[in-house]
């Protein structure tokens, strides 16, 4: 568990005030077991505004105890300049008459929460608990905010680069046609003209899965739940990859049997298999094998997608589900792809509770294994749960 | 010298960037071999020494083509080295020749920014062959 320290500063006229939060606070710790921390403080001590305002100003506090009525400046003035010089600053009341006057005005000025005097060392600890879990709180969501923005900013630098390059490609051919280096209708011009469409077609891909990921990140558009049945999906998206595996002499077998039934959107069921069967052909060698199995039990239901293609290291296994990921070497080099299909099958998976997972072997093949529980959790995923008469 | 028997080496990790180098230096003659990575590349240049090199920056590594463009100086010390390189647009990292102190340690006799444009593509090539 971590410990912070939060710095504490009381401003009371009242020696006896200040030496009675002095004795509370020594010892006393705020754990708050949700965040993994525990929270110790460092008190200061003024005895009248003008000197707390000086405090502030040299070595702000994280919370401020401030007494409302003192011989000078009063509490409500010096409340005025720490609302406007340091905002981060949690103030706390501290008032002998504790009317709702003085509550409204203090908590229009920026005052966190109040003590009535005479107040109890437990009434000071509650008030002292909930403003350090206020700031721990306060602190983390700051720093997801952060990373959150962080990621954002390397997926489109990434994303960024990965559209900039089949543009960079097309523009070198269509510019040596321009020049004339590559003579119109010459077996170099068909050559230039066939990899821009190829490259112009992963493009579009990528923007279709592009598309994808933000729907499922968003929430939009998701197909409306129902019963599926994976084998007879599976069966419909070998269907669809047949055309690249046939050139390649590549068997897809889809495991026969009865219907296995699963809770889920059709579409979203579809992306998963479509994903994972085009890998299974795409790094797949010749003449190799795809084969799709589905086990389900009381626990939930397994889909395996296995190849018997270039299959892939520990290390490389490891972070090929993050975004923009393809693992580059001398096999993978000339395989087009996205980058982003498996992080689509992640994210579907884990949508319905679930997760995705990768067994290799170099040479010998991968095998995906996607588990759906059988309590796929509709309302946490923010899908309608199916409704009356579904199995 | 006579063009035809000038072969020129080609080393990018871009699949259409070494295809658009050969569809545009065999029309003008040379002879164009290419290899996709830091690894094909040496065994090329250990199979024999090309006319020219012509070496992408940024493959497996941010710096294959400034490791390449050294192994390949050790091995042929007078083997003219173009280095090509976008390094600026995606890392902000600059290359060029200007001063004494970057030719020591880059070593390249030419570096020039994607996209290449052919004539000075040329030009270098012709200008690295004569000395």
């Amino acid at each position: 568990m971590a410990t912070e320290t939060f710095r504490v500063l009381v401003v009371d006229d009242e020696p006896g005030m200040r030496s009675g939060v002095q004795r509370v606070l020594k010892a006393f710790r705020v754990s708050l077991p949700e965040e993994e921390t525990q929270v110790a403080f460092e008190l200061s001590e003024a005895d009248s505004g003008e000197e707390g305002l000086h405090l502030i100003r040299t070595r702000p506090p994280h919370i401020l105890l401030l007494d409302h009525k003192l011989p000078g400046m009063q509490g409500l003035d010096v409340l005025d300049v720490v609302a406007r010089e340091h905002p981060e600053i949690l103030p706390v009341m501290i008032t002998a008459y504790a009317s709702i006057e003085t509550a409204i005005s203090a908590t229009r000025r920026g005052a966190f929460d109040f003590l009535a005097k005479p107040f109890t060392p437990g009434e000071l600890r509650a008030v002292l608990h909930k403003a350090a879990r206020h700031l721990v709180l306060q602190e983390r969501a700051a720093r997801l905010a952060k990373e959150k923005l962080q990621v954002r900013f390397q997926f489109i630098s990434v994303l960024a680069h990965e559209l900039k390059a089949p543009l960079a490609a097309v523009e070198g051919y269509l510019r040596l046609l321009q020049q004339g280096s590559v003579a119109p209708g010459s077996p170099a011009c068909s050559q230039a003209v066939n990899r821009s469409l190829e490259r112009l077609d992963g493009m579009r891909k990528l923007i279709l899965d592009l598309l994808d990921l933000t729907r499922i990140e968003s929430g939009h558009g998701r197909s409306k739940p129902g019963v599926v049945d994976l084998l007879e999906a599976a069966r419909r998206s070998a269907e669809g990859v047949l055309p690249q595996a046939g050139a390649r002499g590549i068997r897809v077998n889809v495991q026969s049997g009865p219907p296995v039934l699963v809770h889920a959107g059709p579409e979203e069921v579809d992306m998963i298999l479509n994903n994972l069967l085009t890998n299974a052909v795409k790094y797949n060698r010749d003449g190799g094998d795809v084969e799709v199995t589905v086990a389900q039990d009381s626990q939930g239901t397994r889909l395996r997608v296995r190849d018997t293609g270039i299959g892939m290291s520990e290390e490389e296994a490891g972070r090929l589900f993050q975004e923009f990921s393809r693992i580059k070497n001398a096999r993978t080099r000339d395989i087009p792809g996205s980058g982003l299909g498996l992080s689509i099958v992640r994210r579907l998976a884990r949508l319905y509770g679930g997760e995705v997972a990768v067994q290799s072997c170099p040479g010998e093949g991968s095998t995906f294994t996607v588990t759906l529980p059988s309590n796929i959790p509709w309302a946490e995923s923010g899908i309608a749960s199916p409704g009356p008469g579904v199995p | 010298m006579d063009k035809r028997e000038t072969t020129i080496l080609v080393v990018d990790d871009d699949e259409d960037f070494r295809l658009q180098m050969k569809l545009q230096l065999e029309p003008a003659g040379f002879r164009v071999a290419t290899a996709g990575s830091e690894i094909e590349a040496e065994s090329a240049l250990a199979a024999g020494r090309p006319d020219v090199a012509i070496l992408d920056v940024m493959m497996e590594n941010m710096d294959s083509g400034l490791v390449l463009c050294h192994k390949a100086k050790k091995r042929y010390p007078d083997l003219p080295v173009i280095l090509v390189t976008n390094v600026v647009g995606d890392t902000g990292v600059l290359i060029d020749l200007a001063t004494k102190d970057e030719r020591s340690w880059i070593q390249a006799d030419a570096v020039l920014d994607k996209p290449v444009r052919q004539e000075q593509l040329q030009r270098e090539i012709k200008r690295l062959l004569k000395t």
